[in-house]
């Protein structure tokens, strides 16, 4: 039986107002399932960072609901939702994930420093030597490879023992070998340690890595496919170009 | 490329506000030292232009400083002479005058205004009410005064004083004598302002009665008609006059008075400005940081306009066009700022004792030419380097960067390094220097000190980066760790930040410890040097009554009283000063003095002793004539003494009788008294207060009192001179506003992602104000270290000059490090609200 990680209900995002109003998110509910990967695709403009930003406590939502396990995130105030997202929800960027001024080492035990806690050190030394990075613990992020970061990166949003991580195109400006690295990594964290993730990304073969595919179109779900494979995933997004879709880019 | 600048500006319009703003605040004080110094120059001009009577006859060899004016004796013109005068062709009329400077006011029995203590200390100038046609003043309120018992004052002393025409003032005369006298009417001048000197009118007999002898006034003003040659008349008038006495027209005196406020006001001037170029200084300091984070922030947007196409001079010009827009913009704006700091400079020398008028604002053309150069100059040398820099990286360079890196301090710590070896080793030679007179030295000194600032400053990137984490090191936890990782990220620019705060501090630092050190050389020369008991001095220095010094004798447990005379003079070695005349004998009773040739026990009639610097000055030793010119004309003393200065006991010094053939007054000016020694000095102190109560102008100091009252006058500078340099200090810390401002703005996505991972608001204005609190102490530390260094070192060279202790008052300078440690966390605030409300997803979202 899965329980629900989060979960969103007649979500709607509007950004501006009058001429320049943008439905960025119409009326979206999703849940997302404990333990599993799930992967938010979508033409660019679908909305799939905004959902992601709503899900994650990061932006406020114009209507509906967002849960994170049963806390309503729209009822909270500015203090207790940082504090939810320091003790619940971790994070990776597609750039610009780590402060440039801490070490590896402290980038990855930052939010817990934020808090106060004493991180969980056996925890933490599992999801280093997981990441490969023990050699590299005392570099400054300015002395890491971009492929690097991204790990370092995972490591901070997994050295909380977060209910659920979020990943906005962890790769997206990764060459495909460290690509595959870091989303090797992640996937093992949902195989082997029952991590809960969302993935937002434009590729297929960055798709195919998770146990679920959700499709997004013009601000609402479209479609979704279990097991995706990177065949299947590009096929589905091809129909989105057929279809005609006003708002859809050539995907590269 | 003219509108992108203009562009550019206006898309940011907070960079440019805090840019703006220290150009302004630099300017404002040049421009203001100016309005100030244009404006009191205008209201005493129409004060001079004004008052004067065509001619006036008057004693001759009246034109020493102001400030030794009315030291000396009153000298007198026969009023038998008006009506020779008045026979004169082409005189209308001539009048007897009196004006004598020392009549007090009583309030309560006190002098007046005595506490507050100022430039007049208590004391009233008391005239006689002349005709309208010479009076410079009219009746505001009431009647002229007429007969002996009643007298006029001036409005702001009747205010003072809460009395109205009607009622009763108190006066101590001249002479010694208390009298009240009933008020007939408040006065105020035609123009200008009486400066804060109190006045005294009565109708002339009587105050030729009351101030002088009969048959004698202190000049007399003479009306001529109106087509009549002021020359002419005084030409006229000169051969009526006995020796002593000069007719002199009306513009003369204004053209020697116009000299002497020239000389005056330029040293003012001067002394303003050198306060105004720190100022300047530190925010050169504060355009270029401003400049080169400005242009670091815009690299990317120069490289991709060099990229299209344009050229490395088009994207200098352009920066610089931009600079010019703002200096220009900050120029005007600092002139209008000006004539507030003109306004403060005034009201800060109303409550220094300096009765200045808040009159009306002057602004010449010179004063706006020079601010406008000033703000152009400074903007655009501060604004050179980084537009260079900017223009000469390759295009793709620029746009492939993402972060601005900071590139090797090497050349800058060398040049850095080197100033700094020679400022320190012109300095540390100074004292030698010393030899040859304090004046080289102390520049020598200067230089040094100047070289070792800048040698500094130049270094400080490199020390910036330890001494963040040794001053951060006490805060632990993230918001620690953060703080002391952005002061040492951009060195440069921590370091440039924290310098403009090292200088106003180093300033601050220097004149502390010379202050301390000049009080406790005060003190210690007391102990040493003034064997008397008890000091009786007047209220401000004002002379007072030879009655005090019979009523002293006459107290008993008294064993020996020294009085002491001034009399102004121009000496060689000196120039304007008050000689001294003491008897030699009862001095050496209450003075230790140290001969270093000679002996006071030879101090007769023409003879004179000499401290030895201004001895060696002139090359005078025992024997050696000298000629000094007192009011009484040319006197030749001859040198029977040389002794070695001690604290205010320094210059030509006579015996009594030879004081008073120089001029010196009736009136003392200092009594020493030393009791006997079985005496209880707390009841001889009763007794003494007690035989003294008929005269309320003077007071009697014991040792500690009297080291106390000069150490509240140096106080009282020390706190002028702090208060000119706030303007220096807070100019610097609104470059450490700037610099945070433009720093967060920086770090926008870094500060989104702390939030993003879970770090509160709070957590964000924590940090920002811990970074800002690292770089106001590291700088504060460093101007204080440099500071104390160039106090120390000026101390030994004024060695000779009586400042033979060194003293550091340490209380001081710990409030002044705490000061600037919470300068620097108040200049953070505003930074770090920005911070905390900086929107998470403009953080996040990629470009
Ligand atoms: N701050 C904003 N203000 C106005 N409109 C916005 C804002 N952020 C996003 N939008 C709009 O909302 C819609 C959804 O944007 P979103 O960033 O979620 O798309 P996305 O699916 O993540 O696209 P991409 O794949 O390009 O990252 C777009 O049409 C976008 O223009
Ligand atoms: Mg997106």
């Amino acid at each position: 039986m899965t329980t629900t990680a989060a979960r969103a209900a007649s979500l709607t995002k509007i950004y501006g107002e009058g001429e320049a109003q943008v439905v960025a998110l119409d009326g979206v509910d999703i849940s997302i399932d404990q333990g599993r990967f799930t992967a938010i695709m979508g033409p660019s403009g679908s909305g799939k960072s905004t959902l992601m930003h709503c899900l994650a406590g990061l932006d406020s939502v114009s209507s509906g609901q967002v849960w994170i396990g049963d806390v309503d995130l729209t009822a909270l105030k500015d203090k207790a939702l940082t504090a939810l997202r320091r003790d619940k929800v971790g994070f990776v960027f597609q750039s610009f994930n780590l402060i440039p001024t801490l070490t590896a080492q402290e980038n990855i035990t930052l939010p817990m420093d934020i808090a106060g806690t004493k991180p969980d050190q056996q925890w933490v030394d599992l999801i280093i030597d997981t990441v490969g990075l023990r050699s590299r613990l005392d570099h400054k992020p300015s002395e890491l490879s971009g492929g690097q970061q991204q790990r370092v990166a995972c490591a901070r949003a997994l050295a909380s023992r977060p209910e659920i991580i979020f990943a906005d195109e962890p790769t997206g400006n990764l060459d495909s070998r460290s690509g595959a690295e870091v989303l090797g990594f992640l996937r093992r964290s949902v195989d082997e340690f029952g991590q809960t993730i969302v993935m937002v990304t434009h590729d297929p073969n960055a798709a195919s890595y998770a146990q679920r595919v959700v499709f997004l179109a013009d601000g609402r779900i479209v479609d979704e496919m279990a097991d995706p494979t990177a065949e299947r995933v590009l096929d589905r997004m091809k129909r989105f170009d057929i279809e005609g879709n006003p708002t859809a880019d050539p995907v590269s | 490329m003219l509108r992108a600048s203009l562009r550019n500006l206006v898309a940011h319009k907070l960079r440019l506000f805090l840019t703006a703003l220290s150009i302004v605040l630099a300017v404002a004080f040049v421009a203001g030292t100016y309005v100030f110094t244009d404006s009191l120059r205008a209201s005493l001009d129409t004060l001079i232009q004004q008052n004067q009577p065509d001619v006036t006859v008057r004693p001759a060899a009246a034109d020493f400083s102001p400030e030794f004016q009315g030291a000396g004796e009153v000298l007198t013109v026969p009023t038998e002479l008006t009506g020779a005068i008045e026979d004169v062709p082409g005189v209308v009329m001539a009048s007897p005058q009196v004006l004598v400077p020392n009549v007090v006011i009583l309030d309560d029995g006190k002098p007046l205004g005595a506490e507050t203590g100022g430039f007049t200390g208590g004391t009233a100038i008391g005239g006689d009410w002349p005709d309208d046609a010479f009076n410079p003043n009219t009746i505001a309120v009431g009647e002229p005064p007429v007969g002996a018992g009643e007298v006029a004052i001036d409005t702001g002393t009747a205010d003072q004083l809460e009395v109205a025409p009607g009622d009763t003032v108190t006066l101590l005369l001249p002479s010694g004598e208390r009298r009240d006298f009933t008020i007939s009417g408040t006065t105020e001048p035609r123009a200008g302002s009486n400066f804060g000197v109190s006045f005294v009118y009565w109708a002339f007999p009587a105050a030729q009665e009351l101030l002088l002898q009969p048959g004698q006034a202190t000049s007399i003003a003479v009306l001529a008609e109106p087509t009549a040659s002021q020359q002419v008349i005084a030409d006229g008038i000169r051969p009526l006059l006995p020796t002593g006495l000069e007719a002199i027209t009306g513009e003369q005196i204004a053209s020697q008075v116009s000299e002497q406020l020239d000389s005056g006001l330029g040293f003012l001037n001067t002394f303003l400005l050198v306060f105004a170029i720190v100022s300047v200084f530190v925010a050169t300091f504060l355009i270029y940081n401003t400049f080169s984070m400005l242009v670091a922030q815009r690299t990317r947007e120069l490289a991709l306009l060099r990229a299209i196409g344009a050229s490395r001079g088009q994207v200098l010009r352009s920066i610089l066009a931009e600079a010019v827009i703002v200096a220009l913009v900050a120029s005007l704006l600092g002139i209008v700022v000006g004539a507030g700091v003109a306004r403060g400079l005034q009201l800060l020398f109303q409550a220094a004792g300096a009765p200045f008028p808040s009159a009306a604002l002057v602004f010449q053309p010179r004063t706006i030419i020079v601010a406008l150069t000033v703000g152009l100059v400074i903007t655009l040398a501060s604004a050179i380097l980084p537009a260079r820099r900017a223009s000469v990286i390759p295009p793709m360079a620029a746009l492939r960067d993402e972060q601005p890196r900071t590139r090797g301090l090497g050349r800058r710590t060398v040049i850095g390094g080197f100033l700094l070896g020679a400022g320190v080793g012109l300095a540390v030679m100074s004292p030698q220097l010393a030899e040859y007179g304090t004046t080289n030295a102390a520049i020598m000194a200067g230089v040094g000190a100047l070289c070792v600032l800048i040698g500094v400053l130049a270094t400080a990137p490199e020390l910036a980066r330890p001494a963040a984490a040794a001053i951060g090191s006490p805060f632990r936890g993230v918001v620690g760790r953060l703080a002391r990782g952005n002061t040492r990220r951009n060195p440069r620019r921590t370091a440039a930040t924290a310098g403009a705060l090292t200088i106003g501090v180093a300033l601050m630092s220097a004149i502390s410890v010379l202050a301390a050190s000049t009080q406790a050389s005060v003190a210690g020369i007391v102990d040493d040097v003034i064997g008397a008991d008890f000091v009786v001095t007047g209220y401000g220095f004002q002379p007072f009554s030879g009655e005090v010094s019979a009523a002293i004798r006459a107290t008993p447990g008294v064993a020996e009283v020294a009085v002491v005379k001034q009399a102004p003079a121009r000496a060689p070695g000196t120039g304007d000063t008050l000689i001294t005349g003491v008897d030699p004998q009862d001095i050496q009773r209450a003075l230790s003095l140290t001969a270093t040739e000679g002996s006071l026990d030879d101090l007769t009639g023409g003879t004179v002793a000499l401290d030895s610097e201004t001895a060696a000055e002139i090359g005078a030793g025992v024997g050696t004539v000298v000629q000094v010119l007192s009011v009484v004309g040319p006197v030749d003393l001859e040198v029977v003494m040389v002794y070695e200065a001690a604290g205010g006991f320094t210059g030509y010094v006579v015996d009594l009788p030879t004081a008073r053939e120089l001029g010196a007054s009736q009136q003392d000016n200092v009594v020493y008294v030393v009791k006997e020694t079985e005496a209880d000095a707390t009841s001889v102190e009763a007794d003494l207060n007690l035989a003294l109560e008929p005269f309320p102008n003077v007071q009697v100091l014991d040792q500690s009192a009297f080291k106390d009252s000069i150490g509240d006058q140096i106080g009282q500078l020390l706190n002028f001179l702090f208060a000119l340099l706030v303007l220096a200090v807070l100019i610097a810390l609104l470059g450490i506003v700037n610099t945070l401002a433009l720093s967060v703005f920086e770090r926008t996505r870094e500060i989104g992602l702390l939030r993003a991972v879970g770090m509160l608001r709070n957590g964000i204005r924590r940090t920002i104000v811990l970074e800002a609190f690292i770089i106001a102490v590291f700088g504060a530390v460093l101007g204080m270290v440099i500071g104390v260094a160039f106090g120390a070192l000026l101390q030994r060279i004024l060695a000779s000059e009586g400042i033979e202790k060194f003293a550091v008052n340490g209380a001081q300078l710990a409030l002044f490090l705490a000061l600037a440690a919470v300068g620097g966390v108040l200049a953070a605030l505003w930074p770090a609200w920005r911070g905390s409300r900086l929107r998470i997803l403009d953080a996040i979202a990629t470009e």
